[in-house]
Formats: C-alpha cells, sequence, structure tokens
C-alpha cells in the first residue's frame, strides 16, 4: 500500500489531486481511494486530502497519519500546518515552489530524509504558463509522477482527460503535467549524474 | 465494469436505473452530491418520466415522497442530520401508511455542538420509526443495497431508509460498479402500488383510527418488519446470483467462525475493523467481526446463532444513548441473553473523530487483558474533560462547554476570549 497526503488551502482544488492521483492508478489496472479530509472548507483554509494505491481492495478507512509521500500544494503552509506529520525517513515530499528547500526554511528537514526525495516544483509557473491560471493540481500530479513513479505519466494523462473531458483546461492541464514531469525528471538525472 | 467514482455519484447512478418517478429533496452536506446528481440527470431529461421537486424544507421533502408514493408514483429523497430530525413527524406518516418510499441517510451528526461530520447519530435518533435501516458497509453495497431498497420496500409496502456513513463514503473515490440497468430492470419490475390516491376511483388513505383497532394496525407494521426478516437475505441471494456480487443481507460475519471476540459494527467502520482482524489473527489472535447490515428490523435470532461460540462480544458504536450508553449494544445483549458471553460498548467516532486501527488495537489490547470497561469512550480526552469538570464546577458564571474546550484547545472562531 501506498499512501500520498496532500496539503493545500481551500479552492486550489486539493480534493481534486487526490481523486486525480486514484484515477490514475485506477488507469494502470491499481487498486486506489480518493478522499478529503472533511471539514467546512473556506477559501483559503488548509485543507487536506489523501489517496490510497494498493494492488489488493482497500478496505481501511481512517485518514493517513504516516505518509509515503507528502504534497504540498501551497508553501505557504509549510511553517504553520505540520505538512511533514507522521513522515519517514525514506517517504516522497514534493512542494509547490520555484524556490529550492533550503530557501524554504527546511534545510533541517533535509537531514532526517533521503534528500533525493524532497523536492520543489514550480507548479503554479508552469500552470499559469500553461493553464493561464495558477491551478498546480496537475503539474504537481506530473511531478509527484517523475519523483516516486506511481503511476506512469499516460495513465496521468488519460485521467486527467477522463476528469477534464475535451475542453481548453484538459489541454492546458495534460501540458502542465508532462512539463512538470520533465523537469522532475532532468532534476533528478542531474543529481544523480 | 467498475470505474474509478465518487460513492455519492455511484449511489446516484443505481437510484437513476431504479427509474425513480419522483425525487424530492433539500440539500444537506454530506447528503449533496447524491441528489445533485440525481437533479442534472432528471434535467437532462435522462430519467424521463421522472419528475424532481424542489422543496424548502426536509419536513416538505418527506410529505412530498408521501404524497407521490400515494398516487403510485416510485419515490426517493435523501438527507442527513438535522435534515432527518426536520422530517421525523412525516417519516412516522410514511410507515403508518405503508408507503414504499426509498431514502438515502447520509450519517452525520447531530447538534448541538453544531457539527457537519460523520457520525451516526442521526438515523439512531429515528430508530423506532418503523422505517427499515440498511447499513452499507462500503460504496458498493452502498450503491447495490439502493437497488435491493426499492424492490424490498415494494414487496412488503414498508419505506426502507439506507444508511450510508458521510464524507467516509460519500466523499470517496473509488473502484466502484454501477448495477447494470437491463439486471436492474429484471430485479426491480414497475411499482405495482398496494393503495393509490386516484380521483376516479376515490379512497381515503390516513383514517383516524381509535382505540379499537390501533393496535392491530401497529402490531401489523411489526409483524411486517419481522417478515422482512426474511424477505432481506432473500433478496439479497436474489441479487447475488444475479449481480454475481454479494451485497446486502441481514448480517456481514467476518472471520467469526470459533472466534472468542467478536466485534460488531454498523457501517463503513467495518473496512478497518476487517483489517485490524486480519493483523491480530496473522498474531494468532481469536478475533472476528461482525456487521450488522438490518438494524430495523433487527436480526435477533441470526446474530445470536452466528456469536454461537464467542466468549466476548464488543460493539463499537458510532453514536450513543445520552445517561445509559449503547444502543446497538441494547439490541445485542437482547439476542445474547443467557449465552453466558460477556458484553462491553465501545463509543467511537462521534462528530467525524477518525476511527484507527492503533486505537482500535489497543482497545482490543486491553480487553484480552481485563481492561476494558463495559462502557468506553474511544480516544476520550479524560483531561480536558476532567478541566471542564472542575472549571464548571467552580461557581460563577463558568459558561458553555462547547465553548470553553474550543478556547481551551486553542481553536480560533471560539467566541471572545
Amino acid at each position: 500500500m501506498f499512501e500520498v497526503r496532500f496539503h493545500g488551502r481551500g479552492g486550489q482544488g486539493v480534493v481534486t489531486a487526490a481523486e486525480l492521483l486514484s484515477l490514475a492508478a485506477f488507469e494502470d489496472g491499481l487498486q486506489a481511494q480518493a478522499f478529503p479530509s472533511f471539514g467546512s472548507e473556506r477559501m483559503g483554509a488548509p485543507v487536506i486530502a489523501f489517496c490510497r494505491i494498493d494492488e489488493h481492495p482497500i478496505r481501511l478507512r481512517e485518514p493517513i497519519a504516516e505518509p509515503d509521500a507528502v504534497v504540498v500544494q501551497d508553501a505557504t503552509l509549510l511553517h504553520h500546518v505540520d505538512v511533514f506529520g507522521g513522515l519517514a525517513p525514506d517517504s516522497y515530499v514534493l512542494i509547490n515552489s520555484a524556490r529550492e528547500l533550503d530557501e524554504l526554511g527546511l534545510e533541517e528537514l533535509r537531514t532526517r530524509h533521503r534528500p533525493e526525495r524532497l523536492l520543489s516544483v514550480p507548479a503554479s509557473e508552469i500552470a499559469r504558463r500553461r493553464i493561464g491560471r495558477p491551478i498546480a493540481n496537475a503539474a504537481l500530479l506530473g511531478g509527484l509522477t517523475a519523483l516516486a513513479g506511481l503511476t506512469s505519466l499516460d495513465a496521468l494523462q488519460a485521467a486527467i482527460a477522463e476528469r477534464f473531458g475535451s475542453s481548453t483546461a484538459a489541454e492546458g492541464n495534460r501540458l502542465a503535467a508532462a512539463d512538470a514531469y520533465a523537469h522532475v525528471s532532468a532534476h533528478l538525472q542531474a543529481t544523480r549524474a | 465494469m467498475p470505474s474509478q467514482l465518487e460513492g455519492s455519484l455511484a449511489m446516484a447512478r443505481a437510484i437513476a436505473r431504479c427509474r425513480p418517478e419522483v425525487v424530492c429533496a433539500y440539500p444537506i452536506t454530506p447528503q449533496t452530491h447524491i441528489v445533485e446528481a440525481l437533479s442534472r440527470m432528471v434535467a437532462a431529461g435522462e430519467l424521463a418520466p421522472c419528475e424532481f421537486v424542489n422543496v424548502e424544507s426536509e419536513f416538505s421533502a418527506m410529505s412530498v415522497a408521501i404524497g407521490a408514493s400515494a398516487t403510485g408514483a416510485r419515490a426517493y429523497t435523501a438527507t442527513a442530520s438535522q435534515g432527518l430530525l426536520y422530517m421525523a413527524e412525516a417519516l412516522f406518516n410514511a410507515s403508518g401508511l405503508g408507503l414504499p418510499i426509498v431514502m438515502t441517510v447520509a450519517n452525520r451528526a447531530i447538534g448541538s455542538p453544531i457539527n457537519i461530520w460523520n457520525d451516526q447519530s442521526d438515523s439512531m435518533a429515528l430508530r423506532d420509526c418503523g422505517w427499515i435501516q440498511l447499513y452499507a458497509t462500503d460504496n458498493q453495497e452502498a450503491a447495490d443495497l439502493h437497488v435491493q431498497a426499492f424492490r424490498l420496500a415494494e414487496s412488503l409496502s414498508v419505506p426502507v431508509m439506507v444508511c450510508v456513513d458521510g464524507f467516509v463514503l460519500t466523499h470517496a473515490v473509488e473502484p466502484l460498479e454501477v448495477p447494470d440497468g437491463e439486471l436492474v430492470d429484471a430485479y426491480l419490475p414497475p411499482f405495482q402500488p398496494r393503495q393509490v390516491l386516484d380521483p376516479s376511483e376515490p379512497v381515503t388513505i390516513g383514517a383516524m383510527v381509535g382505540p379499537e383497532a390501533f393496535t392491530e394496525v401497529r402490531y401489523l407494521a411489526h409483524a411486517k418488519q419481522i417478515e422482512a426478516l426474511d424477505e432481506i437475505p432473500r433478496l439479497a441471494g436474489e441479487f447475488e446470483r444475479s449481480f454475481g456480487r454479494a451485497s446486502g443481507g441481514l448480517l456481514g460475519p467476518y472471520r467469526c467462525g470459533g472466534a472468542e471476540t467478536v466485534v460488531i459494527a454498523l457501517g463503513s467502520v467495518n473496512g478497518t475493523l476487517e483489517v485490524v482482524v486480519d493483523e491480530l489473527r496473522e498474531e494468532g489472535r481469536s478475533i472476528g467481526a461482525l456487521a450488522v447490515k438490518s438494524f430495523r428490523p433487527f436480526p435477533l435470532g441470526e446474530l445470536r446463532a452466528e456469536l454461537g461460540g464467542a466468549r466476548r462480544v464488543i460493539v463499537l458504536e458510532r453514536a450513543f444513548a445520552v445517561g445509559v450508553g449503547g444502543i446497538l449494544s441494547a439490541d445485542v445483549r437482547a439476542a445474547l441473553e443467557g449465552a453466558g458471553c460477556e458484553t462491553h460498548t465501545v463509543i467511537a467516532g462521534l462528530g467525524g473523530r477518525p476511527i484507527t486501527r492503533r486505537s482500535l488495537r489497543a482497545m482490543l489490547d486491553d480487553a484480552d487483558a481485563g481492561r476494558l470497561e463495559p462502557l468506553r469512550f474511544l480516544d476520550l480526552r479524560t483531561d480536558v474533560v476532567e478541566r471542564e469538570l472542575v472549571r464548571s464546577r467552580g461557581g460563577g458564571r463558568p459558561g458553555p462547554h462547547a465553548e470553553n474546550i474550543l478556547r481551551e484547545l486553542g481553536i480560533v472562531a471560539a467566541g471572545p476570549v
């Protein structure tokens, strides 16, 4: 079982992100369960959503306390919400930011975790370029796909097509996911080399 | 073929395939996604000749359902929490009149304090309103139960409530199979009402009944529910043969055979419970779980038969009766009278507090060590309660508990400091 926790703010589409990841996993023939942390969501308030992926049917109904990956849609949450709660040293962390982790005040995190699994990706910038709005979901999922390899990029693209239909938003999201995937792949290759 | 769907959407599509003729509802979280999806299907003409009636309250929703059903239309509505309470009077009328309405209850806590999250206080509060109450253990069952519910309701002329844990199920996106339309048509024939309001053949429905016949009419309501104890497993069996998957029935035993300890629960917590049972079985412990799927009627005999050899029964409840403890527990104890096993009530998951594997395991360890009380509130923050009790005994004007505790926990928007 692989468990992902998404942190964002109301209106940023954190619930959609978890749903899209579950759709991508489904496209790849896996079992997946996406669900929000239920609250009286308000625009701008911290919001959490979860996604479990497994080869077997998923029966568990508890929130994810010890995630294998954390995706942070809004870097302003980093020092207000315990986004890294329950994180294991080999968990993946992907943060939406054009800045490096050290610039975000996360040097300490690097000492506790496998550094090649911690990454920031300029998802809002990519989204602004491709969709015209800073809706970072698809780009973050493209980045996560490259970072953690939970699903294929094709499956993610299929999930985006299914969720957004043939709208222009679908095309923008598809391109944003591909850009972020390429961005993270290149970064990983550079650090490995 | 399954598809990756939100629980609410799978339910809405299953309900649509039951060909309801009147859908009337008032939106309330967490039921909203179900009726929103249905209203879109009606607006798009996909459910013709179905009519979607916008009502101004839940009392009206149930009243419209009663009127529609009495004219021979297949009627459906959905609600939760305060909405269910608001329709309380009409619920008793629907069952008293024997109208086969189907309603989804997306289980949610009841205020005060106001809380939009999941527990089962709402349907429990209406436990005795004469409706059949079925509880879905997962989203596939939630979708499938609606098909069975219409068939059951119409075969016995009794309204049926399908209780589905709000958010935990309604808002979860999972691989789900919407019951196939042709199979639903074969399973659920067009509604043949036992009584119809028709201007061309006027009849009276809802006459005043005095002491000379009231007991008899009420007894018949009970007799019909007892009949449902046979009908529910029969229809579940037929569903399984036709659709190729098991859903519904009276009880859902999981590794119960020969288990020393059995945990009994209603609804979605059974998923987490099964995982815990597997973990403990792996460690060699003798434990099983039992989902109660039909709470009204309550399968007393079947439950007793299922729990034959258990030494200890733990009833895990997502609601409780203030001043006494368990609600489901009372029925379980009645079923086990004289069976000689110890019973415990564990209240958990109130107002959306997650029921975790960790807490369940700790509770079960306590049970094995003889430390589990007859009544326990799982994960209760006793320090918080103790401090508030001290405050409230301090004299003066200590203020309301809810706001005091929110302030103590540092939660914003808790009023003046």
